[in-house]
């Protein structure tokens, strides 16, 4: 990020709070959007403590350690968007701890079914867009924005390919492995990353690796905060192979392409209203994403699902009972595991995933 | 009869009636929406004639009448975290024992009318009750406060979605939608308020006549389940007769008021009584809080308008004290500071609440460090009392008050 920095120092970097925030907006100013996912446990919790409570996640205490540490500097901006009370709040400690920053926090729409939500959207985003060019100091025109979507849409397209790739073979590649992948994409320009995206697909075709004799699953419940690597890899190695996860959720929110045309903004808006996965933080439009659960596992010919949740993350936690409560009666087995930022008990949670795997292979 | 009485036996009556209406549903037969207090809309809801209950408040009589504990125990036996906000459990709590509170048994909802203002965790528990009841369930989305006032476009996003609401309940009621009644309805909003925000100034004066936290909470439950009615406009004019006479009389909530406090945070319900005691014993009196302006606040000039109803209610559900940002929060607890003379500030941080607790350290960084203004900072919960400790606060009470009483000695 530094080495960026100089690199290109006319121009801004702004950091996006998981899970979706609309980041063609940040690259259509000119500036370079950065996901910010946290300390992922390499982070001691010293200064943050006076500042939150110690009852929330671990993303948000994290983050603001960061910051108040000083090593979020880099950062010109960030952009908070509505997932919960506990980052949303965060926004307000944000704004008025780093006083310099540009700090906003976007409403999205929860009522996606009223046809009032779009022009609604639209608004919310131009006020983003508006804080945008005043940071970066030039107006935004359509073609920037069209740009920016375009560049969007290729990245997203590459993950995907990557995502169904794995969902379509899970013995090509690991499940850790397309993270890293679409994790780098965190810090890098949509393009440098999407060709790396592109080249991470065409390696895991040529290595010709076989099947072997593992649990088909759906990881679920970590769309915001992170769960360690070791974790995702302590999942597969415990004997799981993860058909679909929504781990970097925001990533790669949108399944198809945002069509690019006239309108770009309203598209944009549009999409978010119309096209948004089934997630925690944002409230369904159609069927509850619990109904839609048994369905997806039989769709995919997963045998069951790995519920990991971020400890004190309310929106997860909440959907967990409602998930269960479906699952049990379609008779799909899961596992549920709460996780923090800094884990030492990986050795149990393997243990936990094995005996899941076992009661699975055994039914 | 004197006024304090004739106040508080209206309540009672009033009160009354409205759980009996409760209990009866079934055989009435009339529609009944669940809501929630923050930025509700139950203005819209009498026009369709629907009967309003409020989870919220079921939950914090439940705290007040020590059922919580094993109520909050059932719905963590099919599988709430211990993590997830205690009104939420308690309420799954009841639905799982068939509804029965302690006034009566309580009916199921046919329509959820989650007014999602202040609080994520609304969502999900209306989510959760759609689930579970399969009622049908609108989200109104109030977007936050996230600039110093609403804007334009803000306001029509609501105003939008309350015509759709307004259309869900003409359907479920088969009440057709009269929008003279709505007027009738807002001005009988409009007059309560007005009242209720004498009530609140009247703390101003010292001694103050009534505690602003601790008896507030109790005062504001007519506007909180009321609003609307004529009952609701007359229990705050008897309030404030009652007020003004202990006013002229010096009369206060503590023989004698010694500290003048300010206080944000809910309560701890189920040991509001011994709560309150380690404060009166120090002769302290709230004389303004942020848990009595959840409902609204009103006393920041929002008021429901007949003139222009639907806008009205959308300007008041943005204007709920936990929509606000926190830079607003951080002001109004300023303005209290200065506008009620207090000598402190008392933050009760409760795990539950999220929504009101994330950012209070904050808030206790800028005014104790830099601004000096005498704050405590205490931890429990509004719903769980597993988390309070009686020991502990009152430590942490002691301490602080000394210190403030010797200060206050020695001329600091
Ligand atoms: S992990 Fe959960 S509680 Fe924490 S910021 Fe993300 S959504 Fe909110």
């Amino acid at each position: 990020m530094r080495a960026w920095k100089e690199e290109h120092p006319s121009r801004r970097a702004v950091g996006a709070f998981p899970v979706y925030v609309p980041t063609e907006l940040i690259q259509a100013a000119g500036a370079l959007p950065i996901w910010l996912y946290g300390g992922g446990g390499s982070v001691e919790i010293s200064h943050a403590d006076s500042r939150i409570q110690s009852f929330v996640c671990s993303i948000s205490r994290s983050t603001l350690e960061l910051g108040l540490r000083g090593h979020l500097d880099v950062l010109d901006g960030l952009v908070f968007p509505s997932i919960c009370d506990v980052a949303r709040n965060l926004s307000g400690v944000w704004a008025r701890n780093f006083p310099r920053m540009f700090v906003e926090f976007l409403h999205l729409p929860q009522n996606r079914r009223s046809p009032s939500a779009v022009p609604y959207t639209i608004a919310e985003y131009r006020r983003l867009l508006a804080g945008l060019e005043r940071l970066c100091g030039k107006p935004v025109a359509p073609e920037d924005l069209r740009a920016a979507i375009h560049a969007h849409n290729e990245n997203r397209e590459a993950a995907w390919a990557l995502l169904d790739a794995r969902r379509r073979t899970p013995w090509a590649t690991d499940a850790w492995e397309t993270y890293a992948f679409l994790r780098a994409g965190a810090v890098l320009e949509r393009e440098t990353h999407t060709s790396l995206l592109r080249q991470a697909l065409a390696a895991a075709r040529e290595r010709g690796r076989r099947p072997k004799d593992k649990v088909p699953v759906i990881l679920l419940g970590a769309f915001c905060e992170q769960p360690p690597l070791d974790l995702i890899r302590a999942v597969e190695e415990a004997g799981c192979y993860i058909l679909e996860d929504d781990l970097l959720l925001g990533s790669r929110w949108f399944r198809t392409s945002i069509p690019d045309g006239a309108d770009p903004l309203r598209a944009l808006a549009e999409a978010y209203v119309a096209s948004s996965p089934p997630s925690s933080v944002s409230h369904y439009r159609g069927t509850p994403k619990q109904d839609l659960l048994p369905q997806r596992c039989r769709q995919l010919g997963a045998s069951g699902v790995v519920f990991l949740t971020a400890k004190f993350c309310e929106p997860a936690l909440y959907d967990q009972v409602l998930y269960k409560e479906r699952l049990e009666s379609a008779q799909i087995p899961y596992v549920h595991i709460e996780f923090e930022e800094k884990m030492s008990a990986v050795d149990t949670v393997r243990t936990q995933i094995e005996t899941f795997v076992e009661s699975v292979l055994f039914e | 009869m004197s006024d304090e009485d004739a106040g508080k036996a209206l309540q009672k009556r009033l009160l009354g009636e409205y759980y009996q209406s409760l209990g009866d549903a079934g055989r009435s037969g009339q529609k009944v929406a669940y809501l929630f207090v923050p930025g509700n809309v139950v203005e819209l809801l009498r026009c369709f004639d629907m009967l309003p209950v409020y989870p919220e408040i079921n939950a914090l009589q439940c705290g007040i009448k020590k059922m919580a504990g094993d109520l909050i125990l059932r719905a963590e036996n099919i599988g709430y975290s211990s993590d997830v906000c205690g009104y939420v459990k308690n309420d799954i709590g009841l639905m799982l024992s068939d509804r029965q509170s302690p006034f009566g048994p309580l009916p199921k909802p046919d329509l959820l009318v989650c007014n999602y203002s202040g609080c994520n965790t609304f969502v999900k528990w209306f989510e959760a009750l759609a689930h579970f009841y399969g009622a049908e369930l609108f989200v109104l989305d109030i977007p936050y406060l996230r600039e110093r006032g609403p804007s334009t476009a803000d306001i029509e996003y609501v105003v939008a979605q309350l015509e759709e609401l307004a259309d869900v309940c003409a359907r479920t009621s088969g009440v057709p939608f009269d929008r003279e009644r709505l007027k009738r309805v807002t001005s009988l909003s409009y007059a309560a308020e007005k009242l209720w925000v004498d009530v609140l100034h009247a703390a101003r004066s010292r001694p103050s006549p009534f505690d602003a936290y601790f008896e507030a909470v109790f005062y504001m439950a007519p506007l909180n389940i009321l609003r609307g009615t004529e009952g609701c406009v007359e229990y705050y004019r008897l309030l404030l007769e009652e007020l003004v006479s202990r006013q002229k009389e010096g009369r206060g909530p503590v023989p004698e008021e010694k500290f003048r406090v300010v206080v944000e945070g809910p309560p701890p319900w189920p040991h509001f009584r011994s709560f309150w005691e380690l404060f009166k014993r120090w002769g302290v009196c709230a004389v303004a809080s942020t848990y009595s302006k959840v409902g609204g606040l009103f006393d920041q000039g929002v008021f429901h308008d007949p003139a222009q109803p639907m806008e009205s209610i959308a300007r008041y559900a943005m204007n709920s004290y936990t929509n606000w940002n926190l830079g607003l929060r951080l002001d109004l607890l300023r303005q209290y500071l200065r506008e009620y003379e207090a000598d402190a500030l008392i933050i009760h941080s409760v795990k539950s609440c999220r929504s009101f607790s994330v950012g209070q350290a904050d808030f206790r960084d800028v005014l104790a460090k830099e601004e000096g203004v005498p704050t405590l900072m205490v931890e429990s919960d509004l719903a769980d009392p597993r988390y309070y400790s009686e020991a502990q606060l009152k430590n942490r009470i002691d301490a602080f008050f000394e210190s403030l009483a010797h200060r206050r000695l020695v001329g600091g």
